[in-house]
């Protein structure tokens, strides 16, 4: 019901938007809730557990009940509080956890079954079967108790993350926040204010009172004008600082489009900020709390804070005849203002004998509220006095339990806070994350006056730490009343439930139990009774559960403890902290000079680390990527072929002890190598394991140019740097990657050195390009690098050239292949190519492998120190217990088998006992017409010739393999040197 | 025989324009990279005055009327736009040209859209400054041409994720201003 | 959490490679002792506390560095480059000291 004359919606913009198909209309400024109480709409949802039906009980984001679920479709987002959620035109909510509708929900009869699922009631009743536990119990579960849910479709909706820097953050503007915001800014501090609200002000937008003379809305926009203007501040409505990290780094959620009809289509929904400040206030004011009487979850009981803050803020009277319960003198001010607005007000219970005598509404002092009526909507409340019993018929009821500072991102490092007598709540502790202070009702001062002069103090303390000096900035005049409160968390006598976790379907009942079961400690009593696991994190039931453990328990509250609060202070939605990763979006996509040029060819790309490499280039009438890949490989052994290789790593070396640097990471020598060589290289980890291998070119004297495998690109350059900074930082060493300078491709085959010649000036000259020899060439125009390297065992080249010529150089050296009766090669071709060679890459040096295991213990020199080297001689990591690495033929050719593989003795059973190594690399060999496989195995060298069992579970293979050497192909190696 | 074809990282990618924000390809410098050799640091940094430069301190640039050094690391920097003579012997150069995709992302709210990619405070970001960082989950140097303007390198292999997410940001930069 | 980098300054953690104890940085000498590579490879402190670790600026500058930190408070104490730590351990390959010409044509 609206209220004439009251809050601060704009009444000349009328909104219409749907709840549950329903029309309504509400104000510009409206909350969801705002709306649906003014439209006389007070059941929001149906409870977790017992499908009990709920209404409104908060004002702000730690509403427990009025969850719904906002937008269709793929952009529904479910479990949005009503209380924060602004209405926009066209707004389309729906209630959630009901069935067939929020009226009439079936699974109601879950309420009726409330003696059978008590506290720890999973534990007790779904032990056995154990079977049905995943088949029946869980997914029957889920789909009686819980919230709202996802569509299951992709959503295409932007979403965003953001970083800020500032050098004070303050979290809430209320009266506090703004006063310390004021304060800083003032001095020139470089300041964020961050506030939840659609609308800073906190309290103050929610109360009568008047600040510095006018009323306190009036005061916050006069602030609000001063800040918005200072180029030093930066304003972040509608944006909740969900945690506190270290290094003074604070995550915030930010609803950016959330609130819009038409949202533009590029305006991100959410911005997940990650600020960065060198001091914080945390100015987040404070929740009232429940008291836990009989039947207190109806429909009509709210916080009488919020029954407040919907009459001035909103202008909207929660109720007709509405009563107020409570411990303490904020209480009376609820009445007291909807007296004011003309409001019925039925009584005042206060539970305190000396409670403070009222002018314009009845109170009851010394009494309690001990029970409730109305299915679907409070209807009677029955008070208890030592005089009697009464029955007030209402249709609100509001109550004050007290206010818990809302200190929760100051326990976010782990700190504990203090228990305050004075306020019966905990409040924090100073240095509990470091470089945040709080201030206000966030650190317990519960006055306005004391709120505005403490926000006001913050400020000077973080600016002398900034060492700034504070500008003078007046306190305005304010509230300054004392609320006295006498503690009291239950209500035990009546009959019927009380409810602590409304989210969660936790009443004092479960808590006893859990005592009563011995699960006494705060934390037990937490996950036995799901107490404070529910979306709003128990900041309506933390403290009065605690007190009613602490009584369960014989304990005081401080004693007692509190439970551990965690970020994120509200729910944080996935796609905005992952805003960014959607996609391609989850890593950079890195392509080769040749992409355009083998896409055009059809060639599927696949992902090699970040890179894109061409797996095969079909042609016309090839049905298989076998076939391709047959073709390919012929195309080299027999005439030329062309591949791209640019996304080896390549690391520029240079220095007067560049060689010696080599000869330290290299386990055999690089400085013996002349100028104008190649050589290949095994580098090893420090544990003896080879970390990775290549070529490594001598360019001048002190100049090398070496290569890694493209896995190991990355891990190598920083494996260098460690050993250059960590181990000899006095070399003359500088190393710089340069990959993405050079395009590089191979040009391999018998015809090789025809297609190459066929683009110089003149043939080149062969004693400058022996096997193994690198230098400079001019081709069509332009400076390149030659190297006579070979990974698949024919005559070979790589060429490399800086990228802008890598498409041009493609294109050409493939036309020319092509007409030379050669072609493209991809990764697949490349892999036969360099298995029917034996040569190994990170399959076979995948982390566990020794120079020994693959044979190259011969290239450990014995004349010098490496890395790796001690640790690679330790016994265990060579000799015949190890697993070698070994060549396989199947003994009928057709037979194939996958990489994984397990190897056994021919007669022995395929069981992990007799497990005697496994399968690396698989290909069928166009060249040799059979499959062939590289596998380790044990004590494999001495074992050529042997007939082993290949088994895979997996694949159902079972086939008999000839161990062979693993050079399959031209084992004497001369066609390469050819 | 006809010379190669050249292609430049951002061919076909860039500009873009998103409201008054613009992104465009800064191409034909010559880039090399230059990381003192032992004990040549003095000698060095005579030889780059005498391109008018000097050597950078960690996270500056300087910057010349037609060329410019900046700080890219450890014990390394990047000479752009100049040939690097008289630096052979006192300091280890690579030619790194065609390494790098670069680019020019101008307008109001140009480090609005950094803010969304990069995580530094790049508000008070202005000439001679430089910064190695990284944009989104790319390695990338920063300098600024002018105040509110930044010059962007990431890999070449790169260009088209770095212009697809400097592209998104800038959209959503320009769809907030728009409200 | 923040790092701060001693040549780029105070760098959110996302530029840093972690590697793990400081230890790793002290190599035993050649010849040491099969214990003595045994402490280096897998003998690590776990304390609650103060520790020491490598860092590697992988986006940024390419330093290693040594950062000193809480392991209960999350304090970053102190950072420095590994490069300039001194010889803090037996450290360094083999032939330590100034580079001998090695072979013929070698400029020194």
């Amino acid at each position: 019901m609206r209220i004439a004359g009251r809050g601060l919606v704009d009444r000349g913009t009328t909104v219409g938007f749907r709840f549950d198909g329903r029309e309504y209309t509400g104000f510009q400024g409206d909350t969801l809730a705002s709306a649906l109480l003014a439209g006389g709409n007070r059941l929001f949802g149906r409870s977790f557990k017992y499908h009990r039906p709920r209404g409104v009980m908060t004002a702000g984001s730690e509403e427990p009940n009025a969850l719904v679920t906002v937008g269709q479709g793929a952009r529904a987002v479910p479990n949005v509080r009503a209380t924060t959620q602004e209405i926009f035109q066209g707004l389309m909510a729906q209630s959630q956890n009901r069935w067939p509708s929020l009226g009439f929900d079936a699974m109601e009869v879950n309420d009726l079954l409330a003696p059978f699922f008590s506290a720890g009631f999973y534990y007790k009743t779904f032990m056995w079967p154990r079977a049905f536990w995943e088949k029946l119990y869980e997914p029957l579960i889920r789909r009686a108790a819980g919230l709202g849910a996802l569509s299951g479709r992709h959503n295409d909706e932007p979403y965003e993350k953001a970083f800020a820097f500032c050098d004070l953050l303050v979290i809430g503007a209320g009266p506090a926040g703004l006063m310390a915001a004021l304060t800083a800014a003032r001095a020139g501090a470089e300041v964020i204010l961050a506030d939840e609200d659609a609308r800073m002000g906190g309290r103050l937008l929610a109360e009568t009172e008047e600040v510095g003379g006018k009323p306190g809305h009036a005061w916050v926009a006069e602030v609000l004008d001063e800040l918005g203007a200072l180029p030093n501040v930066r304003l972040m409505v509608r944006t909740t600082v969900t945690g506190a990290y270290d290094g003074g780094t604070f995550g915030a959620l930010e609803r950016v489009g959330l609130h819009l009809a038409n949202a533009p289509a590029d305006l991100p929904r959410e911005c997940f900020w990650r600020i960065v400040a060198r001091r914080a206030i945390l100015a987040s004011g404070a929740h009232e709390r429940q008291i836990a009487f009989p039947l207190n979850d109806r429909p009509g009981i709210m916080t009488a804070g919020a029954v407040r803050a919907y009459l001035n803020r909103w202008g909207v009277a929660a109720g007709r005849r509405v009563a107020v319960f409570g411990n303490n003198d904020d209480a009376h001010r609820t009445a007291r203002d909807l007296v004011a607005a003309g409001v019925e007000v039925a009584a005042l219970i206060d539970v305190r004998d000396d409670a403070p005598q009222p002018a314009g509404y009845r109170l009851i002092a010394g009494g309690q509220v001990t029970g409730t009526r109305g299915r679907l909507g409070l209807r009677e409340i029955t008070v208890t006095t030592p005089s009697g019993e009464e029955k007030i018929e209402v249709d609100c009821l509001a109550v004050s339990g007290g206010w818990n500072p809302a200190l929760h991102l100051a326990c976010h490092m782990n700190g504990r806070p203090a228990w305050d007598e004075g306020i019966a709540a905990f409040v924090p502790k100073p240095g509990m994350v470091p470089g945040l202070t709080a201030c206000g009702a966030a650190a317990g001062v519960m006055t306005t006056a004391g709120a505005l002069a403490d926000g006001r103090r913050a400020a000077e303390a973080a600016l002398s730490d900034l060492g700034r000096e504070a500008a003078a900035v007046d306190l305005p005049q304010a509230e300054n009343g004392g609320a006295r409160i006498r503690a009291f968390w239950e209500v035990t006598g009546g009959k019927g439930r009380a409810w602590l976790d409304f989210a969660n379907d936790v009443t004092t009942k479960d808590v006893r139990l859990a005592a009563q079961e011995n699960f006494r400690s705060v934390e037990h009593m937490k996950r036995y009774t799901t107490q404070g696991m529910a979306p709003d994190q128990g900041k309506n039931s933390n403290i009065a559960a605690l007190a009613v453990l602490a009584d369960a328990t014989g304990r005081a509250i401080p004693e007692t403890g509190t439970t551990t609060f965690r970020p994120p202070y509200v729910p944080v939605s996935i796609a905005a902290m992952g805003a960014g990763g959607q996609g391609a979006g989850f890593a950079p996509q890195r392509f080769i000079t040749s992409h355009r040029a083998s896409v055009e060819r059809g060639a599927p790309m696949i992902e090699a680390g970040l890179w894109y490499r061409p797996s095969y280039f079909p042609r016309p009438g090839e049905k298989t990527w076998r076939e391709a890949c047959d073709r390919e490989v012929m195309a080299v052994r027999q005439a030329v072929g062309v591949c791209d290789v640019s996304t080896l790593g390549k690391i520029d070396i240079q220095g007067r002890d560049a060689a010696r640097f080599l000869d330290f990471v290299y386990t055999n020598t690089f400085s013996s190598l002349p100028v104008g060589r190649v050589r290949y290289g095994l580098m090893l980890r420090e544990d003896g394991m080879v970390l990775d291998d290549g070529t490594t070119a001598r360019l001048g004297e002190t100049h090398f140019l070496m290569t890694t495998t493209t896995a190991a690109a990355g891990l190598v350059m920083r494996h260098l740097e460690f050993v250059h900074q960590a181990h000899c930082p006095d070399w003359d060493v500088r190393m710089i990657s340069v990959t993405e300078q050079w395009a590089q491709f191979a040009i391999a085959g018998p015809r090789a050195r025809d297609l190459l010649n066929s683009m110089l000036l003149a043939p080149l000259d062969e004693g400058a390009f022996p096997f193994m020899g690198c230098g400079g060439i001019e081709i069509r125009g332009v400076s390149a690098r030659l190297f006579r390297i070979s990974f698949s065992g024919e005559a070979g080249y790589e060429i490399a050239v800086p990228a802008r010529f890598g498409e041009g150089l493609f294109r050409d050296l493939v036309a020319r292949a092509e007409s030379m009766g050669g072609a493209a090669y991809g990764m697949e071709a490349l892999n036969v190519l360099r298995i029917e060679k034996g040569f190994i890459t990170h399959a076979e040096i995948h982390g566990r492998t020794t120079a020994f295991d693959i044979g190259l213990q011969g290239m450990v020199s014995k004349k010098k120190d490496c890395i790796g080297k001690a640790a690679g001689e330790r016994p265990g990591l060579s000799g015949p217990e190890r697993e070698q690495l070994v060549g396989l033929r199947p003994v009928q050719p057709a037979k194939g088998f996958g990489a994984g593989a397990h190897l056994f003795e021919k007669d022995a059973k395929p069981v992990s006992a007799n497990d005697q190594g496994y399968v690396t690399s698989v290909c069928w060999s166009p060249t040799l017409k059979t499959h062939l496989g590289l596998a380790f195995l044990k004590n494999g060298r001495a074992r050529h010739g042997e007939v082993v069992r290949l088994v895979d579970h997996l694949r159902g293979t079972d086939i008999p393999c000839e161990v062979v050497n693993p050079v399959f192909f031209d084992p004497e190696g001369g066609r390469a040197r050819d | 025989m006809i010379r190669l074809i050249e292609k430049t990282p951002c061919e076909a990618l860039l500009p873009v324009t998103c409201g008054a924000l613009t992104l465009r390809e800064i191409v034909g410098d010559r880039v090399t990279s230059v990381a003192p050799l032992k004990g040549q640091g003095a000698k060095l940094a005579t030889a780059l005055k005498k391109l008018g430069l000097g050597w950078p301190a960690p996270n500056t640039a300087i910057a010349s009327a037609t060329a410019a050094i900046l700080w890219t690391g450890r014990d390394q920097a990047f000479l752009i736009g100049a040939d690097p003579e008289g630096l052979d012997g006192l300091a280890a150069l690579t030619d790194q040209s065609d390494g790098w995709a670069r680019m020019r992302l101008e307008g109001p709210g140009a480090a609005d859209v950094l803010a969304r990619l990069v995580p530094l405070d790049l508000r008070g970001f202005a000439p001679g400054q430089a910064a190695r960082s990284q944009l989104g989950h790319m390695m990338a140097i920063l300098t600024a041409p002018e105040k509110g303007s930044f010059d962007i390198m990431v890999f070449r292999s790169m260009a088209e994720t770095a212009v697809h997410e400097i592209h998104h940001a800038m959209k959503a930069v320009s769809a907030r201003a728009a409200l | 959490m923040r790092i701060t980098c001693p040549l780029c300054g105070d760098r959110d953690r996302r530029e840093f490679y972690y590697y793990g104890d400081a230890v790793y940085a002290d190599r035993p000498a050649e010849g040491a002792a099969p214990e003595a590579w045994d402490a280096y490879l897998h003998l690590r402190d776990n304390p609650a506390g103060e520790t020491r670790d490598l860092w590697y600026h992988e986006m940024g500058c390419s330093a290693w560095i040594e950062v000193t930190r809480n392991t209960v408070t999350h304090a970053v104490l102190a950072t420095r480059l590994l490069a300039e730590r001194g010889q803090t351990g037996e450290g360094g390959p083999s032939g330590e000291g100034e580079p001998k010409p090695r072979r013929k044509g070698k400029p020194e």
